[in-house]
């Protein structure tokens, strides 16, 4: 009997054991605030001493390929396009050099993925809205976007000139991008559009003519009819619409505890005037192309 | 051992069980019962455990907002659905398209006599490489590039051309599985069948295929499962489908609940497709057990 009552008594030990680690030995939040308290605590900005992921240096994530003209060449690292230049701004406000800047390839459907990040900041073309604000921390926007249509030079899509004109037509966009949404929300197109999972593939479907135009931002799509199609133009762009206008913003881990400085940081590059100055740089100006009502 | 025979062997005759017999009968029977309230009582605590451990983890809260939603699954089911409607529709056409392509191919492979030798070739190297070639490839070369080619009165439509690429992947599994199934009946069913007077072509029909089919449907069942769930990458071409739209819920405002709606769709669609195999399975059996078929 005592023979038979050994594995019982083992298990329950075993049980104890477990349930003690389960609920005292569970990792712990790393920040103080945690979820559900008032917010994550702000650390003061000293130059080059934020609490990073790896100390002393500054990962910044983005998607591969990073696509003109955010990046050249799809090398964060070069320092040349407007996101890597913007990337590069923020790092020497924060007081890291350009030595001390790391990037790491992050999949868009990654970005905003619970957990612990493996980037202090993540910059791809990502727009700032409230309900993504519930998922991930941004920084303020270093970019005011302006959605765009682009289609094959002669076709029924590259002649609209209102929106009620693209509702007829076949529209492409990609997944979880802003453009889907003003394809969704603002033009209401009459056939279901299609939905990329890489604006490369919106590219072909264009050039296939399964779609009949595919919407992006407004410099993609400069990029697009200047390198990529050049038997396509950019047929007009999107308003802003009113008071709540698009913004690019960093995306940060929404405990993260150098948001506050990240933001100061944009700020104050958009105040000295660089963030016009790169936007300059590296993006077309945008004033000849038709606005869509 | 001589005990437990006298025990069977006198089975008819009023046999009594001996005190000994009822003692270990009692004893068997009082073991089953605490090996059942062991179970149970694990079972509890396995759960608890479970569900401590991920309810009291630090990241829960997060993680119960990001993937089980409620306001966020309301919002994806009906889209979710929609998008269903276009995996079940490729599911059934293709799948249909798959078994007989697939049939077709097995039964080109295993055809004798030199003159199918070119047949058998063709059949073979479609096999190899349609198998080996990655889905996504083949989906991607067939949906951007055959409209690349312009080529007069050929589709665009993603849907068509995508499912035609499912098509040519599965049919060279689904051959490889029919060919498995054809081999494994034993080469005296067909000497049988010819010495009966059938010819080759009506051994294959009448006495051959219908035993291969009945040995294959498990694997089938599983490519067609396979299938189902890789009807959605026609996405890739910009087709909507029920995790596609998913993502697009996901994407738009970073929550990952509309994944979890479209992962339980799928599951739900799966097990009653596989429970109603295992009743048609064993409708075989029980007719092959009456003698019904050959």
């Amino acid at each position: 009997m005592r023979l038979a009552n050994r594995p019982l008594r083992l298990a329950a030990c075993a049980t104890a054991a477990l349930l003690t680690a389960a609920v005292g030995c569970a990792p712990q939040d790393a920040s103080p605030g945690g979820p559900g308290a008032a917010g994550p605590r702000q650390q003061s900005c000293d130059r080059g001493k934020l609490a990073t992921v790896a100390h002393g240096r500054l990962t910044v994530g983005t998607d591969k390929p990073a696509y003109a003209p955010w990046f050249h060449d799809d090398d964060p690292a070069s320092g040349k396009g407007f996101e890597s230049a913007v990337a590069y701004a923020v790092a020497r406000r924060l007081g890291y050099g350009k030595d001390a800047v790391d990037w790491r390839t992050v999949p868009f459907n990654n970005a905003f993925a619970p957990g612990a990040k493996k980037f202090d900041f993540d910059i791809n073309q990502i727009s700032i809205s409230a309900a993504r604000k519930r998922a991930v921390a941004f920084s303020s926007g270093y970019y005011d976007v302006r959605q765009a249509v682009v289609a094959l030079k002669g076709s029924p899509a590259a002649k609209a000139r209102s929106i009620a004109d693209l509702r007829r037509l076949k529209l492409g966009a990609q997944v979880g991008s802003t453009s889907l949404d003003v394809v969704n929300d603002t033009v209401r197109p009459a056939q279901r559009p299609a939905v990329f999972q890489k604006n490369d593939f919106a590219k072909s479907a264009l050039k296939n003519g399964q779609v009949d135009a595919i919407l992006t931002d407004l410099p993609t799509a400069f990029y697009i009819t200047s390198a990529e199609v050049k038997n396509a133009e950019v047929a007009g762009q999107f308003a802003d619409t009113g008071a709540a206008h698009e913004q690019f913003g960093l995306v940060l881990d929404r405990e993260s505890r150098i948001t506050g400085c990240v933001t100061a940081a944009v700020d104050a590059l958009r105040k000295d005037g660089t963030l016009a100055a790169l936007e300059k740089k590296w993006l077309t100006d945008a004033v000849s192309v038709p606005v869509l009502k | 051992m001589s005990k437990l025979r006298t025990a069977r062997d006198g089975a008819d005759d009023g046999y009594v069980p001996s005190r000994r017999r009822i003692e270990r009968e009692r004893f068997r029977r009082a073991r089953t019962r605490r090996a059942t309230a062991v179970a149970a009582l694990s079972t509890l605590v396995t759960a608890a455990v479970l569900y401590l451990v991920i309810t009291r983890s630090p990241g829960w809260p997060r993680t119960r907002e990001t993937f089980f939603s409620a306001e966020y699954a309301a919002k994806a089911l009906p889209k979710v659905l929609d998008g269903l409607l276009l995996n079940l529709r490729l599911l059934v056409v293709c799948g249909a398209a798959v078994l007989v392509l697939g049939l077709l191919l097995a039964v080109a492979r295993t055809l004798r006599g030199p003159v199918f030798f070119p047949l058998r070739a063709l059949a073979t190297a479609y096999t190899d490489f349609f198998r080996g070639l990655p889905l996504i490839i083949c989906l991607l070369m067939v949906v951007f590039g055959v409209p690349a080619l312009r080529l007069r009165g050929v589709t665009t439509d993603p849907v068509l051309l995508g499912g035609s690429a499912l098509v040519l992947t599965y049919s060279a599994y689904v051959a490889e599985v029919f060919r498995a199934g054809i081999e494994s009946v034993h080469p005296s069913q067909r000497a049988a069948a010819r010495s009966l007077g059938l010819t080759s072509g009506q051994a294959l029909r009448f006495v051959v295929l219908p035993q291969a089919v009945r040995r294959v449907v498990p694997p089938l069942l599983n490519d067609l499962v396979s299938l189902q769930k890789d009807t959605g990458l026609v996405s890739i071409a910009g087709a909507v489908d029920a995790v596609y739209a998913a993502q697009i819920i996901a994407g738009k405002d970073f929550n990952f609940t509309p994944y979890v709606v479209a992962g339980l769709v799928f599951v739900a669609l799966t097990i009653p497709m596989t429970r109603c195999t295992d009743w048609v399975t064993a409708r075989m059996d029980r007719r092959r057990a009456q003698g019904g078929l050959v």
